[in-house]
């Protein structure tokens, strides 16, 4: 189990800000892919990666890294703080 | 060093003459203030979502890096989350040197990277309906110096 959350617009639109996912897939590229297969929402959401940062274990990190031993995952639109 | 992550209002001035307050090692202050501006004329608030878990740990590691790259003899950052008024403060970054240079360079490199690698997502709530704030490219760009 891997706990994956959303945030922002993300969040919005797949209309939930965390849920726990059963997967083996091996990369986040992989599990976009399967989050995306099972819902519009999703599909929607994910349908540009570029326009979407990713961060494993609250670090961020690239879409074809590995999840082998990640805890958490979140995605987000580029951040705007300050 | 000191990072505060919280909804609360703060008086910048107080945490300014806090900030260098009893120190014998600080030649020169620098600070920035964001606040909300209202380029619209019809703007409510702005509501500021972050990572709870993340943002704190994600600001302390831009606070060590500037603590590597200059002198510094402390730094602050202040930032807030949810529901904001125009003119209300949204952050605030201090840096504390024994000269200029350092404290003005390393407020600068904080700042531009709490822009774009700081865990807060800005959405701005008007009359006409709510709009998430697009990230500048301008703002990507600007890290790109400091590398």
């Amino acid at each position: 189990m891997i706990d994956v959350l959303y945030f922002a617009w993300v969040r919005e639109r797949i209309g939930l800000p965390k849920e726990q996912v059963e997967t083996k897939a091996a990369t986040v590229a992989d599990l976009v892919a399967e989050l995306s297969a099972r819902e519009e929402r999703y599909a929607l959401a994910f349908s540009d990666t570029s326009a979407l940062r990713v961060a494993l274990d609250q670090e961020l990190a690239e879409f074809s890294a590995p999840l082998k031993g990640v805890r958490e995952v979140a995605f987000f639109p580029p951040m705007t703080g300050g | 060093m000191t990072v505060r992550v919280q909804s609360e209002v703060f008086d910048t001035g107080a945490e300014l003459t806090g900030f260098s307050a009893d120190r014998r090692d600080v030649g020169a202050v620098v600070s920035f203030t964001g606040i909300v501006r209202d380029d619209s004329g019809d703007l409510e608030r702005l509501e500021i979502e972050h990572y709870p878990a993340m943002t704190a740990s994600a600001i302390e590691a831009m606070v060590a890096e500037a603590t590597q790259r200059w002198k510094l003899q402390d730094a602050l950052v202040i930032h807030r989350h949810g529901a904001l008024a125009v003119g209300e403060v949204i952050m605030m970054v201090a840096t504390a040197a024994r000269h200029r240079k350092d404290a003005f360079e390393a407020a600068e490199y904080l700042m531009d990277y709490l822009k774009s690698r700081a865990p807060f997502w800005k959405k701005e709530v008007a009359k006409g309906g709510a709009s998430w704030v697009a990230a500048k490219d301008d703002d990507e760009d600007a890290l790109s110096r400091w590398s």
